[in-house]
């Protein structure tokens, strides 16, 4: 990924905060930060993986990046052509652009699909809606994605039931890839899928990608699966972007001691029959009420007192890795060693 | 307890020998788990290793005997259980089979003798008691001579040791109080505070985040030495089971595909399917290279297949021979347990391996 290029994506500051309110008045009594600043630049062709546990708020950023959820506040910056598009802004004419150039895969291909639509609706609509194509073209245009994806003709005119787990997230994906966006946003797109089909369809996300030079955020908790796919590697804890860096930096040489911890605990071939004693400790902390200073300051086994106090920033650590951590020049962490390609 | 290392010390706890539990549905049979057998030694531990709708779940529901009824039945096998009181070396072998599922007997071995631990902990718990009083009760039914106040403090103290902080007020919470992980440690003192000797866990892990999965793989690790039972851990995460068993077992529709040592099913598959299971799946370490789909998909449920059920999907079937007839299970090798025909079709057979072309 040449950085001399201008980003297709810029997030900056992002915040997405969900009110929670009690009682019978539905009074507002304070916020789950769901995502709480977060600063995303995506390249275009590149995989972005982003890797988090639940409550992590990876889910969210790619919600937001899409505009399926209104950002509280921050920019969401996407270049389209010449143009640059204020995602959290925009109206009209340019919204119904960025729907053409922004599409989500999303993770559960039994509910994400309309049980009454068939296969030409579902994956025409949003050519329909956006005032791409209409009756023959529309057609034709939806039969060439559904070949793409690795369906058949006779299969335009079923409905979701009659369809596997993996034949429907191809679906999803002909769905998403039928305007023909420049950014897709992958939400856990393989994790409701059989072992034997995920590959299916990893490999398909990919000659896809190629095909028509897409740009991914990738989203999944599964490391084996975000190694597999990204160019680099976004990890986030408790709606902050903790570190963020070259794939195979991040995985070998991790630089926050969250990031350390998460690649502890995934399960090894290579050191099967070995269950590392205390890798991992503590659970997410709760996200309307975060403690004062780093977010991971009660499970992190390097905490002095800064980190209780001050908020880390995010420092640029060289080697392409930025990382929000106030011991990262002095840690010596530990990653995956087998995992450099 | 020490856990025997050579493993054929061990006395025998468990033996399941052709279970066939089938489901008898208006849209025609499935059998959901047909001619299974495998054994488990005390203190032991055997992984079961499936994608969805293998029969690796109803396998283990046969021997609590809680596979739903209609329209499932359990048509045919034994299991043996044997039954050892801890202070005397009386034995009593159960065949649970014929035992009727709502039984006294049946009952105290479910629970008592076998405990299990379910992939989803909310729905294990009545959200209308507490947490400290369903661990209670399963105590109350099962020791007689216990009293309310003991049965309290040993819920108490099992609560401590899966790691429960606070364990003197959170007895009194309700599952909704509690995080999944923390649900997932009760669950495990629910099915350990009588003492079994055999632990079922049924992908216990699956709803987890990593962080929390490997804490509670590691408890439930450190607490079969502490309490030398033994464990069945079914999972489709093949990472996960070769961390946890001495033993794996795959099955694929129903059947028994392959049965090893853990480091045999590792570092020498024999079966087709283990092996393109193996190269389908992403791995965290070694070279990045092009995953390799399964090819096909799984047959339906109901279809009759004569031959082996991976036929239509293996890449190393021959036509005219694994399409007529089912392959037995073999000892390909020493110890070592497949179902196909490049390794012969008799136990006196072992010269398939060099045919086969391992990978």
């Amino acid at each position: 990924m040449a950085n001399t290029e201008e980003p297709l994506l810029e997030v900056r500051d992002l915040k997405k905060w969900f009110p929670i309110s009690k009682g019978f008045f539905q009074r507002g009594v304070g916020y789950i930060k769901a995502v709480d600043g977060v600063n995303i630049t995506v390249q275009p062709g590149e995989t972005l993986g982003v890797v988090g546990e639940s409550g992590s708020g990876k889910t969210t950023l790619g919600r937001c990046i899409t505009r399926l959820y209104e950002a509280t506040s921050g920019e969401i910056l996407l270049r389209v052509g010449d143009r640059v598009l204020d995602v959290t802004k925009i109206k009209g004419d340019d919204l119904k652009l960025f729907r053409r150039s922004a599409q989500t895969i999303f993770q559960d291909p039994y509910s994400s699909l309309n049980p009454r639509m068939n296969i030409l609706e579902t994956v025409g609509e949003p050519l329909l809606v956006n005032n791409i194509a209409h009756g023959r073209e529309l057609e034709d245009r939806v039969t060439e994605m559904i070949l793409q994806v690795g369906l058949r003709v006779e299969h335009l005119r079923r409905f979701p039931h009659s369809f596997s787990g993996g034949q429907r997230q191809r679906i999803g994906i002909a769905r998403a890839l039928v305007v023909q966006p420049k950014l897709v946003v992958a939400d856990e797109p393989v994790s409701a899928l059989d072992v034997s089909i995920q590959a299916q369809v990893l490999n398909l996300l990919q000659e896809l990608q190629d095909k028509f030079q897409l740009t991914y955020i990738f989203i999944s908790h599964a490391m084996s699966v975000i190694r597999y796919v990204s160019n680099r590697i976004a990890v986030m804890y408790a709606g902050r972007l903790v570190e963020l860096g070259d794939k195979t930096e991040v995985l070998t040489h991790p630089r926050h001691p969250y990031t350390e911890m998460l690649l502890n605990a995934v399960p090894r071939f290579s050191e099967r029959r070995v269950i590392k004693r205390g890798v991992t400790r503590g659970e997410p902390p709760d996200l309307g009420n975060l403690p004062p200073g780093c977010v991971f300051v009660a499970r992190c086994r390097y905490a002095k007192e800064v980190c209780k106090t001050t908020p880390p920033e995010l420092r640029d650590l060289g080697s392409g890795t930025i990382a929000s951590c106030h011991l990262a020049d002095e840690l010596e962490l530990t990653g995956i060693r087998g995992a450099a390609v | 307890m020490a856990v025997n290392t050579n493993g054929t010390k061990n006395p025998l706890l468990i033996e399941v020998q052709d279970l066939k539990t089938y489901f008898f549905l208006h849209e025609g049979l499935v059998k959901a788990v047909d001619g299974v057998s495998f054994e488990i030694r005390e203190g032991r531990s055997l992984g079961v290793i499936g994608e969805s709708g293998c029969g690796k779940s109803v396998t283990a529901q046969s021997l609590m005997r809680i596979v739903p009824s209609p329209p499932g039945r359990e048509v045919g096998g034994k299991i043996l259980l044997h039954l050892r009181s801890k202070d005397s070396n009386v034995e009593e072998v159960v065949n649970v089979l014929e035992l009727p599922p709502n039984s006294a007997k049946m009952r105290s071995i479910r629970g008592k003798k076998i405990g299990m631990i379910f992939q989803e902990p909310m729905t294990s718990f009545s959200p209308l008691h507490t947490i400290g009083s369903q661990i209670m009760e399963a105590v109350l039914i099962h020791e007689k001579n216990i009293d309310k106040k003991t049965a309290r403090l040993m819920t108490i103290e099992m609560l401590a040791r899966v790691g429960i902080p606070n364990p003197q007020r959170l007895v009194d919470a309700y599952p909704h109080q509690f995080s999944g992980g923390m649900r997932q440690r009760a669950m495990i003192a629910m099915a350990l505070v009588c003492g079994p000797s055999l632990l079922i866990g049924d992908e216990p892990t699956t709803a987890l985040d990593v962080t929390i999965e490997a804490q509670i793989l590691e408890l439930i690790k450190d607490l079969q030495e502490e309490f030398g039972m033994a464990l069945m851990y079914i999972s489709h995460d093949l990472a996960v089971v070769g961390q946890m068993v001495d033993e794996i077992m795959v099955m694929y529709m129903g059947m028994t595909m392959e049965y090893a040592k853990t480091d045999d099913i590792f570092d020498d598959p024999l079966h087709p399917y283990t092996v393109a299971l193996w190269r389908s799946i992403p791995k965290v370490e070694g070279k990045l290279e092009r995953l390799r789909p399964i090819s096909g998909t799984l047959p339906s449920p109901y279809a009759v297949i004569p031959g082996c059920p991976f036929f239509s999907r293996c890449e190393s079937r021959m036509k005219g021979v694994c399409d007529a007839a089912l392959p037995p299970l073999i000892e390909a090798k020493p110890g070592h347990k497949v179902r196909c025909f490049l390794y012969g079709t008799s136990s006196a057979v072992s010269q398939g391996n060099d045919a086969a072309g391992n990978n």
